[in-house]
């Protein structure tokens, strides 16, 4: 009599229980799975964008720009230190780096040493003790500074970081239901929107840096002469004004270089109407030092007028009229409440660190998604179907027990999806259905080595016990070269084929438990409890 | 109970044999499928060439007078190579040819954010959009190196695991067989021109872990034989394994196919994706039985083999 120790029993039970408390609720429809009591789980398997309609974008981080601001403060700060010792100099910007020389070179220790002090070292580097800058010296007076590794290193992680987290505000403020958004290798994030028919928007959204700047509008210069001859202060710049879509072009504007107070000062931004003109204004509102910081500014500008600045165009030129002690304010323009609404939205999670741009954009229609759900139940159904006809038309009861593991492979299938959050593709659906034909292939082996066992004359018992035990390490050794198709097509996958992936690879597991170990349980069960005198396989 | 008993409990088919046969048939495949992939190409999808697709369904079926209307309107926007044609299938079935797809390149200086608007713009209101897919030309470069590369290094990394299971030999064979099944299910892509996507990749890769199931499975058995008939010369050994396991390849290769036809049938968004893997399940059946073990007759003889202790006696 063959045996099974009681553990085995024990283990295989409990995770078939919980396989089927987990898998359950990806089997009923939403309105009963809310209304189960609530220590049962609920959570389901999430469809992907092809079955369920909704718009994919993938950004990538501008890290270029950052790296190349990055270099533009670090000279401003040079330039600022050697000013104060009053020692002269001149800049050499070769690409990616910068180059200081000292004129006079009595005073380059002393300029080496201000450099040297203006050098931190990188947080959370790997090395203890690595500098932002590898400064080299290269004769005539000249230190070169390269960004280190360490430092650009975390100066990505810190942007991308910061970057996901914009996004995510705005995405959310789109009041969709479950958006998501990953950080993908090192630089790119994905944002996948379910429902989203048309991502026009989204993407408008994103793509806007959103920096906002409080300037002061220049006017002691001639911005006539600054647009027409070029002749432009060198504290000051000429923006465009921004404007609506229909809207006339209006003259660019003379603003002063510095800035007041920046975006990162507001505390909340909304829209409302006003209620003189009857036309939609932008609202803000500061945190307290932004609010006291604005308050001095337009107490000591009183009569002169002040530029809102978003991503170098001026949204609007008030006149202070009075000092705004409040903290808040409005802008004013030709808004929709759609607009306004979007520039509350980008001025309330605030600006980007680096531009995103989006490189690959898919969007699926609800009808599409909805009918490829039908129709891969009917296919998954058909297919698996038909292998378990024909395994029972192959092994008979045997054949039944074989179709019963693949039913609880794919319950346990399912469960694991779910448990892990993985998302489940239409591809996916073809890595669940193929992994179970597959999976069966694990139950032929078995019983054609027990069919062979028994020809050769081994007992009925002898013949179900070692045929198993000889084709397990060749069920083995096929399984492993499955999985490693599986992990490389993972690292290799986005989107949809990693949805593929990620069930084929949870699949060849489950399937190995299911094919291996339910399967014998079940026919050592019959075996034992039947009696039978000979082997029907 | 019937028990279905179809095949033979026992073949003797000289599959050593026949093995010239089978090179030639091999041998022509692997041709064919070189020769088209060098000459013909393969038909990139959008994954791999970027660009803009949109899928717009019509209420009504597409005529060709209607897809010449919406062709000039397309090509006033300036994009190059335009794709337009009609499809039926999934939600494109009611009626039939319901649905335009179209495919565009914008020009260097032309967002490809914007294009897609500009060909929805273009088109009206009077279809349903259900499909848009804008990829730029960076990803899609990425994503087909990143493809080429996974699919050689599946066949490395399952020949080196059959190499520390087996021995070297048997690595190298099955190197060749998994490669081989690849390829010539590549080579079929590339003949049909059907569209070659990452979803063909993901194919490919499924195939390369699935055909060598059978390889192993006459390894195996090749390797237990081995133990057993200590004596007996390896053709012979070949010939035993191989019929002795050719129930099992048919039968598991039958289990697996039976269980995507459906899919084939219906659902046409994976078409391409299941009738490859149908494809390659029989490739891999062919190169299991013929070809994986034939080929270790070619290479230095296993340790301990008799043939080795032949060769260091002479």
């Amino acid at each position: 009599m063959l045996q099974v120790s009681a553990w085995v029993r024990i283990v295989v039970g409990l995770v078939l229980i919980f396989g089927i408390a987990i898998a359950l609720p990806n089997a009923l429809p939403e309105n009963v799975r809310n209304s189960l009591p609530s220590w049962m789980p609920k959570n389901t398997a999430s469809l992907g964008l092809d079955l369920q309609g909704g718009s994919y974008v993938l950004l990538e981080v501008q890290l270029d720009q950052v790296m190349k601001d990055q270099l533009d403060s670090t000279v401003g700060d040079i330039r600022r230190a050697l000013r104060k010792q009053h020692i002269a100099y001149e800049f050499k910007r070769p690409e990616g780096s910068i180059g200081v020389r000292i004129l006079n070179a009595a005073d380059y220790p002393n300029a080496l040493k201000a450099i040297k002090d203006l050098n931190p070292a990188v947080t959370g580097a790997a090395l203890i003790g690595t500098k932002q800058y590898d400064i080299s010296e290269t004769g005539d007076n000249t230190a070169v500074l390269k960004m280190s590794e360490a430092y650009k290193k975390q100066l990505k992680k810190d942007v991308v970081g910061r970057s996901i987290e914009v996004v995510r505000k705005r995405v959310d403020e789109l009041g969709t239901k479950e958006p998501s958004i990953e950080q993908q290798g090192e630089d790119r994030i994905v944002v996948q929107v379910p429902g989203l028919a048309d991502p026009k928007h989204l993407i408008e959204l994103l793509k806007t840096t959103a920096k906002m700047t409080f300037q002061m509008v220049d006017t002691t210069n001639d911005t006539m002469a600054a647009i027409t001859q070029h002749r432009i202060p060198p504290n000051s710049e000429l923006l465009e004004m921004a404007t609506e879509k229909g809207s006339q072009r209006q003259l660019p504007i003379l603003v002063e270089k510095r800035v007041l107070i920046a975006g990162d000062r507001l505390k909340d931004a909304g829209y409302s109407t006003n209620q003189q003109t009857g036309g939609v204004v932008v609202t803000f509102r500061f945190d307290s030092v932004g609010a006291k910081e604005f308050a001095e500014i337009t107490k000591e500008n009183v009569g002169k007028p002040f530029a809102i600045v978003l991503d170098k165009k001026v949204l609007t030129a008030p006149v202070i009229r009075e000092p705004i002690i409040g903290g808040s304010g409005q802008i004013e323009g030709s808004y929709s409440i759609q607009t306004a609404n979007d520039l509350a939205v980008l001025l309330r999670a605030g600006a980007l660190p680096a531009p995103l741009n989006p490189i690959d954009q898919r969007t699926v229609g609800p009808e599409l998604g909805k009918d490829s759900i039908e129709s891969g139940k009917i296919a998954t159904i058909a297919g698996l179907g038909l292998v378990a006809i024909f395994m029972i038309l192959r092994y008979g009861l045997f054949g039944l027990f074989a179709d019963i593991a693949m039913g609880t492979n794919l319950i346990l299938l399912m469960a694991a999806m779910t448990l892990f959050g993985a998302t489940l593709t239409l591809p996916g659906i073809a890595g669940i259905v193929l992994t179970l034909g597959m999976a069966v292939d694990a139950n032929v082996l078995i019983f054609e080595r027990m069919r062979e066992e028994h020809r050769n004359g081994r007992s009925m018992l002898g013949s179900v016990d070692t045929g198993e035990r000889r084709a397990i390490a060749t069920i083995i050794d096929a399984n492993m070269t499955h999985l490693i198709a599986a992990l490389i097509l993972f690292e290799l996958g986005s989107g949809p084929v990693r949805g593929f992936a990620v069930t084929l690879g949870v699949g060849i597991l489950t399937s190995f438990f299911t094919s291996v170990v339910v399967a014998r349980l079940i026919i050592i069960a019959y075996l034992n409890f039947r009696k039978p005198k000979k082997l029907i396989i | 109970m019937p028990l279905l008993r179809f095949l033979p409990e026992a073949t003797n088919i000289n599959f050593i044999g026949a093995r010239y046969y089978a090179f030639a048939v091999d041998g022509l495949l692997l041709l064919v499928s070189i020769l088209s992939i060098f000459f013909h190409g393969f038909n990139l999808g959008l994954d791999f060439t970027g660009g803009v697709e949109v899928q717009a369904k019509a209420p009504y079926t597409i005529s060709e007078s209607q897809v010449a209307k919406v062709r000039s309107e397309i090509a006033s926007l300036g994009f190059n190579d335009t794709v337009i044609q009609t499809t039926s299938g999934g939600p494109c079935s009611t009626p039939a040819f319901s649905c335009l797809m179209i495919r565009v390149q914008p020009n260097a200086n032309q967002d490809y954010n914007v294009a897609a608007q500009k060909i929805k713009d273009k088109m009206g209101t009077s279809y349903k959009y259900l499909n848009t897919q804008v990829i730029g030309a960076k990803v899609s470069g990425e994503l087909f190196r990143g493809g080429i590369y996974a699919a050689i290094l599946a066949v490395i990394m399952i020949a080196l695991w059959v190499a520390f299971r087996f021995e070297w030999q048997y690595g190298i064979s099955a190197a060749f067989a998994t490669g081989h099944d690849v390829f010539v299910t590549a080579g079929l892509f590339s003949i049909l021109h059907l569209d070659f996507t990452l979803t063909s990749i993901a194919a490919l890769l499924t195939l390369a872990g699935y055909s060598i199931n059978d390889t192993v499975v006459v390894f195996d058995r090749l390797r237990e034989n081995r133990r057993k008939y200590k004596r007996m010369p390896l053709p012979e050994l070949i010939n035993l394994s191989t019929n002795q396991m050719l129930t099992r390849t048919i039968l598991t290769s039958v289990a697996t196919a039976l269980s995507i036809i459906p899919l084939y049938f219906f659902v046409p968004a994976l078409e391409e994706f299941t009738g490859s893997i149908l494809f390659g399940i029989v490739v891999g059946t062919f190169s299991s039985t013929y070809v994986a073990a034939a080929l270790l007759l070619y290479l230095p003889k296993p340790a301990g083999s008799i043939e080795e202790k032949a060769e260091a006696a002479a």
